[in-house]
């Protein structure tokens, strides 16, 4: 498989189906969603189903200065794909600054984060991209920052690859 | 230094601070908290991912 097909599935180059109409030709705004350590998010969850900016869903943190949905974040990395051989290459893609929570009081343990896509969703159904997990926080008037890895082709946020 | 706290902004010389990390493959984390009469005021975590966490397939493979 081409390595750059790998790069333009994470700027929908291709449509092999049913695609949205888009706006514009800008990049997607993608939210950071933190998750109840007692939630199930797995590989089958879907979309963050709450509706951003007024109610939480099922899982997500509440609590003081914590708005449903979470906060937008940062993108000012393209996608990038790199041929590691003849036969395999990486895309990769990780948001250019830390998702930070700001004076927030976080009570109930939360141990994950949830990336999805709010320009292609709507309210109840904002389509998922990546569930994140680390060890359990809570948090008491401060911030929660989370910070992301190296943007490259094995500790980038999110990877396609072939071998 | 002011700190925020569950009480507004307090002098820290007033609070006892109280830190910690975690460090493994996937996350280097630390957090500072603050206590006020062993009733805790403040705490406050900054997580850095080292890579995508193996939940699930984050780095999928593609034949």
């Amino acid at each position: 498989m081409c390595t750059s097909f790998l790069g333009q599935l994470m700027t929908a180059k291709h449509n092999f189906g049913v695609a949205p109409i888009r706006a514009a030709t800008t990049a997607d705004t993608f939210y950071g969603a933190l998750l109840l350590a007692s939630g199930t998010f797995n590989a089958s969850s879907t979309a963050y189903t709450g509706t951003v900016g007024s109610s939480t869903m099922s899982g997500e943190v509440t609590g003081t200065n914590y708005t449903a949905g979470g906060v937008a974040i940062t993108n000012a990395n393209a996608p990038t794909a790199t041929n590691a051989s003849t036969t395999a290459g990486t895309a990769y893609w990780t948001p250019s600054a830390s998702i930070i929570y700001t004076s927030v009081t976080l009570t109930t343990a939360f141990d994950g984060v949830m990336v999805y896509n709010y320009t292609q969703g709507s309210a109840g159904n904002y389509p998922a991209v990546s569930i994140h997990t680390f060890g359990s926080q809570t948090i008491t008037a401060g911030n929660f920052t989370l910070t992301m890895p190296t943007n490259n082709t094995s500790t980038a946020l999110l990877r396609l690859s072939t071998t | 230094m002011l700190v925020n706290t569950i009480h507004g902004e307090m002098d820290d010389s007033l609070l006892e601070k109280r830190e910690g990390s975690l460090d493994n493959d996937i996350e280097f984390t630390t957090w500072t908290e603050y206590w006020l009469d062993d009733v805790l005021v403040h705490r406050s975590a900054h997580v850095t991912l080292k890579t995508a966490p193996a939940l699930f397939a984050e780095a999928a493979e593609i034949a």
